[in-house]
């Protein structure tokens, strides 16, 4: 396979490259087969949160603790992120670098405030005295929105590695595949995060 | 604006301005609803828990259609058939466990 090291192959060079373009949209179908394979991860933990609801052993329940101003605010930080990691798809879609590293820099500062709150929550949640072993349903609690969160920690230093490949190498076939690869990961854990939303805060506090 | 009609890019997932923004603002309005409905209940309990169920699937689709393009695959859509396949395991994993464990009590 030849490597096109730069950002100005757009027509001609794109029928010599046929077999490399499909090998990676053959990538793009892998990273969607994973995709399905940790939905089925968030599949099991939810079925566990399901369960275990109401398993509080004295402790003090979801509905005295929760948050929800803090919650609410990460719910639309994160579907606005999902929003801009689409923008910087469509700019790379118009082969604009820059703009596209641009969206991507929002999209990944949105991530960590995320990330920050989801912090600042759990911290407040030990203060209050519910760690994963108080109860099986913190265990589970911490367990299935810990887990959401290690995957958008997980996405943030992918992110910040495409932005720096696409610094050096421009838009490629390959870096083309990362990013998409990158923002169906990101839409992803938006999903997953809505159902975390309604299934633990809202129906949480009912 | 955004003129995808360059009709050899591949690897890439397609999609204008328009249907980002669409869904966007669709994503919106299906998360506030459910939150009125929480912080003020129209209806009764199973009832809210019920609308706001339907409004978190509506939304996934939403995503599924106007950000991951889920139509503009290539001829056979394997990504589709594998994302049924998830799903049906996942309703399995999740409607199993809550029925089996509910003869616990």
């Amino acid at each position: 396979m030849q490597q096109v090291a730069n950002n100005h192959e757009h027509g001609h060079a794109h029928d010599h490259e046929h077999g490399h373009e499909e090998h990676e949209q053959l990538k793009v179908l892998g990273f969607w087969i994973f995709l399905v394979t940790d939905c089925i991860l968030f599949g099991s933990l939810f079925a566990t949160y399901a369960v275990l609801m109401h398993s509080y052993a004295g402790g003090p329940t979801g509905k005295e603790l929760f948050e929800l101003p803090g919650v609410i605010a990460s719910t639309f930080i994160l579907l606005t992120s999902s929003f801009t990691s689409g923008l910087a798809i469509l700019a790379m879609n118009k082969g604009k670098v820059k703009e596209l590293i641009g969206w991507l820099v929002v999209t990944a500062l949105l991530g960590l405030s995320f990330i920050g709150l989801e912090i600042s929550e759990f911290t407040h949640l030990v203060h209050e005295g519910a760690t994963i072993s108080t109860s099986a349903f913190w265990s589970a609690f911490f367990t299935l929105v810990g887990t959401h969160g290690v995957h958008v920690s997980v996405g943030l230093f992918w992110m910040v590695a495409i932005m720096l490949q696409l610094r050096r190498r421009g838009l490629t076939p390959v870096t083309r595949r990362k990013v998409t690869t990158l923002s169906l990961y990101w839409h992803f854990l938006d999903v997953v995060w809505i159902f975390l939303f309604t299934v633990v805060y809202l129906m949480g506090v009912m | 604006m955004a003129n995808h009609t360059n009709h050899s890019s591949h690897a890439e997932s397609h999609g204008s301005l328009k249907s980002y923004v669409i869904g966007f603002i669709l994503s919106i309005v299906l998360t506030i609803i459910p939150l009125v409905l929480v912080m003020n209940p129209l209806f009764s309990k199973t009832g809210t828990i019920i609308a706001i169920m339907i409004m978190a699937v509506l939304q996934f689709v939403i995503q599924l259609f106007f950000f991951m393009h889920i139509r503009e695959g290539e001829k056979p859509r394997w990504n589709v058939q594998t994302l049924i396949l998830g799903l049906v395991i996942v309703l399995t994993i999740v409607a199993g466990s809550i029925w089996i464990m509910a003869f616990n009590v």
